[in-house]
């Protein structure tokens, strides 16, 4: 029997190696952009083959994906020492120009300068240079998109960051790790059984993840570059929810082994278990607040799922949603303004985004079944797992609802999004 | 990509087929610096063989082959006509000290992942404390939630959620044999 059922996951998963891509693409198609899109030029890189411009169409396809940026059409011929005379690109309407190019540094080695040029003042606003190779051509490109970004939003840009996510296929689960744009995925993790509730820890190395491969919710970390996988709550009940804390010294992780749900914290190893919520009802989905003073959660303590909030510590409780019978998975923002959430209206489950100061609350999607909330570290974009015709997609939306972006596979579910942090 | 992959695959694979238990650590299996030198490894894990158990625990004519309780919406009481069925395991654990069963709660797939997880914690928990009433013991029973994560039923309607509503019973015999 055993035979037989091993045989049958080879062929399974042969099959899967040689039939279908073993990591599935996502693919990056923007909905809605903000009010008002800075025009910038991106030349085409000087020396890039021209059937493969990896970088030109990186820098580009991260710019206009933003959401910010009208991307300005212009003929080729320049490199970073910038143009002859500003004057075309003004009539163009360009506000900026980036412009680079690629040289061979020999050894399979390539040289990547790149400057921003203001076009109205005539100077230049920033440049870069960049030892790289064919296979990080890509993070080049996306370097310089940051660098783009920053220089003209006046916020650092997160094109280099990483994404992690969930594919689901018949018998076939696996935790995908991709750049922001959901290309170069590859898997961490293949099961047979449901992985849920990913998260990064804040340098970016590890994931902690709640995996089902033993029939029930447990926890580890996962180390991205080795493979090595420690169980940090393998408690009798249930074990879910992790959750890291901004220093990454600890994790708020729910336990169910002293009965309901309760929240508590547990160091990366496993040790220092120390319980902190202390309700006779469901506490679950904790994330601490940017500055690690506050522990948010979902409470069934009033009769129906609310958001609260207590100290990271413990102690006193604080109820923060109000509107509504179901407010669940709070996100706190980066910077500890506003507070990302999932609430039911008429039977639809739908992303919302309240200012902690006002307690305003806007509704961000028209989506029937969100899920899951993730800021990209800089605030910009909010990423979430939702359902299009059926199928489990990532979309992400701004804050202030405009910007929408959609990432889906070509085939399959795609769930449990979590936004990585700065690479450092 | 696939020509790296697919010897670490088949290795994992096999891996998890040698006389090892395939645990939680597959072998990991290098993959491709996605940027800036920030590597992932793969990692492939097993899956648990369910085999030997007595008879009267998998012979469809025994009710103790009987191991779903379904439950209403928004409920995490037994119904009555589940009783009987509580009662036929709660009697097999009594008699059979050396058994061990994992109570998996589930439900339906409205709303947050994480929140249903917690529910599905009450259905599971309901069932272990009726078998713990009728004379099985604590160290006999596990507890856990599937959430909405393992539907029994792929549909959207209610009736597919209905069949979703469950919480499932799962043997272990005395030698480590069985369904966890």
């Amino acid at each position: 029997m055993k035979k037989l059922l091993c045989t049958l996951a080879l062929c399974g998963s042969l099959g899967a190696a040689c039939f279908s891509p073993v990591h599935a693409q996502l693919s990056i198609e923007i909905a809605g952009v903000g009010a008002n899109r800075v025009p910038v030029a991106v030349a085409d890189f000087a020396g890039e083959t021209a059937s493969g411009r990896a970088l030109t169409s990186v820098i580009r396809g991260d710019l206009a994906n933003s959401g910010l940026f009208r991307l300005i059409e212009i003929g080729p011929g320049l490199n970073e020492s910038g143009p002859g005379n500003f004057a075309d690109l003004k009539a163009k309407g360009a506000d900026a120009l980036a412009a680079g190019s690629l040289t061979d540094a020999g050894g399979g080695r390539m040289e990547a300068r790149y400057r921003l040029f203001d076009v109205n003042k005539q100077v230049s606003l920033s440049g870069l240079a960049r030892v790289t190779t064919a296979a990080q051509l890509r993070a080049a490109g996306h370097q310089i998109a940051d660098d783009v970004y920053e220089k003209l939003t006046g916020v650092r840009g997160v094109f280099a960051t990483r994404i992690a996510y969930v594919t689901r296929a018949p018998g076939r689960y696996a935790l995908q790790i991709a750049d922001s744009d959901g290309q170069n995925a590859v898997a961490a993790l293949v099961s047979p059984e449901p992985i849920i509730s990913p998260t990064w820890s804040p340098d970016g190395s590890r994931i902690a993840y709640v995996s089902f491969e033993q029939k029930k919710p447990v926890i580890y970390v996962h180390s991205l570059a080795t493979g090595r996988r420690t169980v940090i709550a393998n408690f009798k009940g249930s074990n879910s929810a992790p959750a890291w804390s901004p220093d990454g010294r600890k994790l708020a992780v729910v336990l169910t082994k002293d009965g309901n749900s309760q929240i508590y914290t547990v160091n990366p190893d496993g040790s220092s278990l120390q319980r902190l919520s202390n309700s006779s009802g469901i506490d679950t989905e904790p994330r601490f607040s940017a500055d690690g003073a506050f522990i948010y959660f979902t409470s069934d303590r009033g009769g129906s799922p609310q958001i609260y909030r207590m100290g990271a510590n413990g102690g006193e409780v604080q109820r923060i949603s109000f509107e509504g019978s179901y407010n669940v998975t709070p996100r706190p923002s980066p910077d500890g303004k506003s507070l990302a959430y999932i609430t039911r209206r008429e039977g639809s489950f739908q992303l919302v985004l309240m200012d902690l100061a006002s307690k305003q609350v806007q509704v961000l999607t028209d989506s029937r079944k969100d899920e899951s909330p993730s800021f990209a570290p800089n605030g910009s974009m909010i990423l979430i797992a939702t359902e299009i015709g059926g199928r489990g997609v990532l979309a992400a939306v701004s804050p202030d609802g405009r910007i929408k972006q959609r990432l889906s596979v070509s085939s399959g579910d795609v769930r449990e999004p979590a936004w990585g942090p700065f690479l450092q | 990509m696939n020509k790296l992959l697919l010897p670490a695959l088949l290795a994992a694979v096999l891996a998890a087929c040698s006389s090892t238990p395939p645990a939680g650590d597959g072998a990991p299996v290098e993959g491709r610096t996605a940027d800036t030198g920030a590597k992932v490894t793969t990692v492939t894990t097993g899956s648990v063989d369910a085999t030997g158990l007595p008879r009267e625990l998998t012979d469809g004519k025994s009710i103790l082959s009987k191991r779903v309780v379904y439950f209403d919406y928004d409920k995490y009481d037994i119904k009555d006509e589940y009783k009987d069925l509580v009662a036929a395991h709660a009697k097999f654990l009594t008699g059979n000290r050396q058994f061990k069963v994992l109570v998996q709660g589930n439900t339906d797939e409205r709303g947050s992942r994480e929140y249903n997880l917690s529910l599905g914690q009450k259905r599971a928990d309901a069932v272990k404390r009726n078998l713990m009433l009728l004379g099985a013991k604590e160290e006999q029973i596990e507890s856990v939630s599937l959430g909405k994560e393992k539907p029994a039923d792929d549909g959207h309607d209610e009736a597919a959620w209905a069949k979703n509503r469950r919480a499932q019973i799962l043997y272990k015999g005395p030698t480590g044999n069985g369904e966890f």
